[in-house]
């Protein structure tokens, strides 16, 4: 069969299409016979499909449906269904999680962040559908599970938000609401809240592994590309066998910094660094609200804060006779 | 065609990179640092876009000097300015109706010409407690408007209504449905800056007095501080409008290593407390009391009389007028001197603050 794997070159090569290996143990087969398309080969393979849905997949993909067409519904009512609007106010408009008031109860009225709650089970529901999928998928062709086991890092930090710490606080009012601006605004307010997430140090931790992921994910991608001319699309082949390309990548980054990964622990670096960032982050909302409730004082009294001059301004409502 | 698809390409990512600058501001920008370095204390401001600051009238004639029969004696029906020498009561009127009245209608807005003592018109009635709330402003808020003071101008501008006002909002039709509600945010809002925040602040900091404080004063969590999340975006849009009123960053008071603190905070801060009581007290002892007082068309949709906040005054600017101070063409609405706030920073100051945001330092000395 032909194969092609040279991802370096613009070319798209057109010939018999791939259909890859036999399945065994599965309810269905792939569907169709797949095709070129040019534009997505300007980013990816040409070659599209065929597809395993399977029933894990279509499942998945109802609930996530379900979840989109929630909050798409409950957005377009809250503008009077009046589409101008819709399409107008977009960014702003939302599906609000119950309101402290609520509690933790396991049934709101609708109108009040049911919609929400039942948004949020399709959600997760379709995520974790689409892990067990994303798992079987690799167990199906004898891979290794570790893009399950990294998508299961993010949905981690969803969960962690939407379900694991409101549980924990007793409130699903602290839970993340669906829109665009109304996420963004609640994650300012939640730093607020919690006196400035910034000396949380978890969340220092999953910044410095995101931005380590982003600075990792470059530098391979540029030892890669630099090296395309001498084969280094080979790259997990040099693993075992070096070649040229990887001991001229290897010598730049030892003239560079003195110090080179290997073509194999490059990707474990970039797998573990892209894994922790959610994971970290994960664990540092979980502490936030239930263990430290003002990460700021927390870090003064850790000696990890910095300390600045004071401005000698003090608090009105602590002064006697002051209005309260 | 291929090159064609390309062309078409090109200019949708052209176009949607433009269609995202849409949301910056252009144009100069000026930055002054105000507090310590390192601290991100700095004020940036679109040079092009500060609020235009309105043209402060002539008094109508010279300030006559105090002494004389007061206006208690000259005139009749006078029930708060009586002690007012007849000479400066004249030239108050006359201010009043230069900065207040309509100049069609004149001293006839307040008053019948048949019978100025009258209090037939609302307008005079209204006018009578606006003079009683601007000597209160003035003598028991020296703590917000300090020796700048404030008059009739510096809300109403000429207009017989300030024109920046609100009313308990109109709410949503049917809180039980979800069609057209909003749950009082999501919907871009000038009053809180355009983000998705809770867009009325107003009813609940000022008009009462909720509390605006998130931030817990303990490291950790405790049954007597529970303010959830919601509670904090009502806050930030209430911050939101306080910032926008000003035309001023969150910076102008806050340190932003942490807003809860007061030590590393801008005197500004301890200035817009008592601002912000200061709007409590007017919106529920002045302007509430005129409740039955103002008719249908001068209230809002719930019938409550329109009320203040701090666009009503600042305009977009951190100091009304940029500062001018038109009180001493105006003695007679400085009131008697009553501060209930103490100056900052006094003897007693030191011992009520909560210890560690007096001085945060001094907890890791225990640990």
């Amino acid at each position: 069969m032909a194969r092609y794997q040279n991802i370096f070159t613009q070319v798209q090569v057109r010939g018999p299409l791939e259909a890859g290996p036999r399945m065994h143990n599965s309810t269905f087969t792939r569907s169709g016979a797949g095709g070129y398309h040019y534009w997505l080969g300007k980013l990816g393979a040409a070659q599209i499909g065929p597809v395993y849905l399977g029933p894990l997949g279509m499942a998945s993909l109802t609930f996530a449906f379900l979840a989109f067409e929630i909050i798409g519904l409950n957005m377009f009512a809250s503008v009077g269904w009046n589409p101008i609007q819709f399409f107008r106010q977009l960014p702003w408009l939302a599906l609000e999680p119950p309101g402290p008031q609520w509690g933790f109860q396991l049934l709101v009225p609708l109108a009040e962040g049911g919609w929400w709650q039942m948004a949020g089970f399709c959600m997760t529901t379709s995520l974790l559908l689409w892990w067990l999928r994303t798992f079987r998928r690799a167990r199906a062709l004898g891979m290794g599970t570790h893009v399950a086991w990294a998508f299961g890092a993010g949905i981690l930090l969803i969960i962690t938000l939407g379900f694991i710490r409101p549980m924990l606080m007793g409130s699903w009012a602290e839970a993340v609401p669906f829109g665009i601006f109304p996420h963004l605004d609640w994650t300012a307010a939640f730093s607020i809240r919690y006196g400035n997430l910034f000396y949380n140090p978890f969340h220092c931790l999953s910044i410095a592994f995101l931005y380590g992921s982003t600075m990792l994910f470059a530098m391979h991608g540029a030892t890669i590309l630099a090296t395309g001319r001498y084969g280094s699309e080979r790259e997990i082949e040099q693993i075992t066998d070096r070649g040229t390309a990887f001991e001229r990548g290897a010598l730049f980054w030892r003239w560079t910094m003195g110090f080179n990964a290997t073509a194999e622990s490059i990707h474990r670096w970039a797998w573990w660094f892209a894994v922790l960032t959610p994971l970290t982050g994960a664990i540092g909302i979980i502490l936030t609200g239930t263990v430290v409730d003002n990460w700021y004082l927390w870090a003064v009294m850790h000696h990890y804060a910095p300390s600045y001059p004071g401005t000698g301004v003090v608090d009105p409502a602590s002064l006697p006779g002051a209005p309260q | 065609m291929s090159r064609f698809l390309d062309r078409i390409a090109a200019a949708s990512i052209g176009g949607l990179g433009i269609l995202l600058l849409g949301g910056c501001e252009l144009g100069p920008k000026q930055a002054t640092q105000t507090g310590y370095r390192g601290t991100g204390l700095e004020q940036i401001v679109d040079v092009k876009h500060i609020a235009k600051v309105s043209l402060i009238p002539p008094a109508p004639y010279p300030l006559p000097p105090d002494g004389g029969p007061t206006a208690g004696e000259s005139y009749q029906n006078i029930k708060v300015l009586n002690g007012v020498s007849k000479e400066r009561f004249d030239h108050l009127m006359a201010e009043i109706s230069q900065w207040v009245a309509p100049p069609e209608q004149g001293c006839n807005y307040c008053h019948n010409p048949e019978n100025l003592a009258s209090d037939e018109k609302y307008t005079k009635v209204v006018a009578r407690r606006m003079i009683q709330m601007t000597q209160n402003i003035n003598s028991r808020w020296s703590s917000h408007v300090k020796e700048t003071g404030v008059t009739c101008y510096t809300c109403h501008r000429g207009n017989a209504v300030p024109v920046n006002k609100w009313a308990l909002a109109q709410g949503t039709p049917n809180p039980g449905s979800i069609l057209g509600n909003r749950h009082g945010q999501n919907a871009p809002e000038a009053n809180v800056g355009y983000a998705s925040l809770p867009s009325d602040p107003f009813a609940a900091y000022l008009n009462e007095n909720q509390q605006i404080r998130v931030a817990g004063n303990s490291p950790f969590p405790s049954r007597d501080h529970v303010a959830s999340i919601k509670d904090a975006e009502t806050t930030y849009g209430m911050m939101m409008h306080v910032s926008t009123a000003l035309g001023v960053n969150c910076t102008f008071c806050h340190n932003s290593q942490s807003f809860r603190a007061w030590n590393l905070s801008r005197a500004q801060r301890a200035t817009a407390y008592y601002g912000i009581r200061m709007v409590r007290d007017t919106n529920e002892n002045y302007i509430g009391s005129l409740q039955t007082v103002f008719p249908a068309y001068r209230k809002g949709p719930h019938g409550d009389p329109y009320k203040v906040n701090c666009t009503t005054c600042h305009q977009g600017i951190s100091k009304p007028l940029s500062g001018v101070s038109m009180i001493a063409q105006a003695p007679a609405l400085k009131g008697v001197s009553k501060p209930t706030a103490p100056a900052e920073g006094g003897p007693a100051a030191a011992t009520n603050v909560p210890a560690a945001f007096n001085d945060p330092q001094a907890m890791t000395g225990t640990k």
